[in-house]
């Protein structure tokens, strides 16, 4: 077998499983050392997973149940679903809930697994809707200030006051 | 904060102390964990107040928290300039994005640099721990003990089925990515190495070369991490990682016994051309250099040369790349100059010529 990339034999069989998506690399010593130092394992690669999202969609669901499901924005941070397909990152912990259906099977497809089994914060969590109730108040006082309504910012600025001081 | 971190162009750091153990394969091992506030959204959709607000956070917290016996320092990341700040990704302290990142953002260290704390990276929190030679176990215990800490201080995102909630679903449930860096010289010349990515990834563990300058390699050396991150407790992800180290330490071995055997001339020409090349170079390009210290890092293993220790050597590998040579010397350099003050340098250090200047 010829190497991918130039004429001399591929003595590099590389499989790669990132993001869901599996690929098969066959490479000369020289290639394979390029391709190998490209990227880190620690940047969890965005571009790929959205690739394997995006074609995960397409298999899933009508064009028109996608553009659908692409204009869904969460509540709390304003993310639309056709953001995170493109950029690989979700926009706030919220998303975890919203987009729950669709983050599914990405999610077992990139894991093999739902269910975490490690440890545990010492603080409860509990409570994420406050939680999340606060990322949404910061973001409506954002845009109360930009739509210089400034009486509803300052009520949002007092609540936002209140509920940090309920919890900490 | 600045006489700071000139202060750690004089020493090694952590991932290159060649104490630990297996440390004449096993550079370092490294755990990280991503954890994001609950309190706010991730660090894509956070607006420039939500970032600075995070960073003032979590700056207070981390920096009382007690977790070493050395105090924590501080650096403001957005206040450094281009060359401070690829230093601290030449030590590993920071990532290339977190270097590159804009907007309030800062690491918190502890002197030895085993511990950096990233503030405003990918995820709001990236603790990560770095222990010379293989030491998974330890590296885990001293990262638990700082994420428990913190958690005490700070509510994380965290969901009772999904675990600890991250930007990147690829990163969800533990958030703990651990992994070794070898150096794999004989599994590389005997072409063996192939073999052992395929056997990895059966078992979806991830194999990446290391950086050099830019996207270059640096010489054989190897990082092996987990992929999965859901599903398996922290302890599972390690044993995971730290299972399959000793077979590669064994291969790597039974290779370089091998080579010894059936060809120790062709090596110890190589490795003595390596290190003339290293002595004599009157300009020579980071990725030439890793290459060759590569070579006679193997050599000094395999005992061929005797006058240079592995810790130098090591020291050789930091001291060389751009960053340091610039810090170093004090001033910007073009790429060409800096290739021949990096020949400068090499040439003084291996010649007992002084340590190439330094102290
Ligand atoms: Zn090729
Ligand atoms: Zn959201």
């Amino acid at each position: 077998m010829k190497c991918q990339q130039c004429e001399r034999p591929a003595t590099f069989h590389i499989t790669e499983l990132e993001g869901g998506k599996h690929s098969e690399l066959h490479l000369c010593e020289e290639h394979a050392r390029q391709y190998l130092t490209q990227g880190e394992a620690e940047q969890g690669p965005a571009s790929e997973l959205a690739g394997a999202l995006a074609q995960q969609m397409a298999v899933s669901q009508a064009a028109e149940g996608l553009k659908k499901l692409d204009s869904r924005a969460c509540p709390v941070c304003g993310i639309t679903f056709f953001d995170f397909r493109n950029q690989g990152r979700l926009g706030c912990p919220n998303d975890y809930v919203f987009f729950e259906k669709e983050l599914e099977p990405l999610i077992a497809n990139i894991h093999g697994e739902t269910v975490h089994k490690g440890k545990h914060p010492k603080r409860g969590a509990g409570g994420t809707q406050q939680r999340t109730e606060l990322i949404r108040m910061r973001r409506d006082m954002k845009e109360a200030i930009g739509q210089e309504d400034y009486e509803r910012a300052k009520e949002l600025r007092d609540e936002i006051k209140r509920v940090e001081e309920q919890q900490s | 904060m600045t006489v700071e971190l000139n202060d750690l162009t004089h020493t090694i750091g952590e991932w290159l102390r060649a104490s630990g153990p297996q440390a004449d394969i096993v550079m370092s091992t490294r755990i990280r964990l991503a954890r994001n506030l609950a309190d706010f959204p991730f660090v894509t959709k956070a607006s420039e107040q939500d970032r600075a607000d995070i960073e003032r956070l979590l700056r207070e917290k981390l920096l009382h928290i007690k977790a070493t016996s050395d105090e924590f320092m501080y650096v403001n990341v957005g206040d450094l300039d281009k060359i401070d700040r690829q230093f601290l990704v030449e030590r590993q302290l920071i990532s290339r994005e977190h270097a590159e990142a804009k907007g309030a953002r800062g690491v918190v260290i502890d002197p030895r640099e085993q511990v950096s704390l990233m503030i405003n990276e990918e995820d709001h929190l990236r603790i990560q721990c770095m222990h010379s030679g293989l030491d998974v176990r330890g590296a885990w215990e001293q990262i638990n003990r700082i994420d428990d800490l913190i958690s005490e201080q700070v509510t994380y995102a965290f969901h009772p089925r999904l675990g600890y909630l991250t930007a990147c679903p690829t990163n969800v449930g533990t958030g703990a990515r651990v992994s070794v860096l070898l150096h794999l010289p004989a599994l590389v010349i005997t072409k063996q190495i192939e073999k052992v990515f395929r056997s990895l990834q059966k078992i979806s563990l991830a194999v990446r070369g290391l950086y050099g300058e830019g996207s270059q390699a640096m010489g054989d050396f190897y990082q092996i991490s987990n992929q999965q991150t859901l599903g398996r407790s922290e302890l599972e992800l390690i044993e995971q990682v730290g299972d399959v180290v000793p077979a590669l330490i064994h291969y790597e071995r039974e290779a370089r016994d091998f080579l010894i055997k059936e060809s120790q001339q062709m090596l110890h020409d190589q490795v003595s051309r390596a290190y003339g090349i290293l002595r004599t170079a009157q300009t020579i390009s980071s990725e030439e250099t890793m290459l060759l210290l590569s070579k006679v890092r193997m050599g000094v293993n395999l005992g061929l040369i005797d006058d240079l220790s592995l810790l130098k050597l090591n020291e050789l590998f930091i001291r060389t790349q751009p960053a340091h040579l610039q810090k170093l010397t004090g001033s910007e350099l073009t790429t060409a100059d800096r290739n021949i003050e990096r020949a400068r340098f090499l040439r003084r250090y291996l010649n007992n010529e002084g340590n190439g200047g330094l102290n």
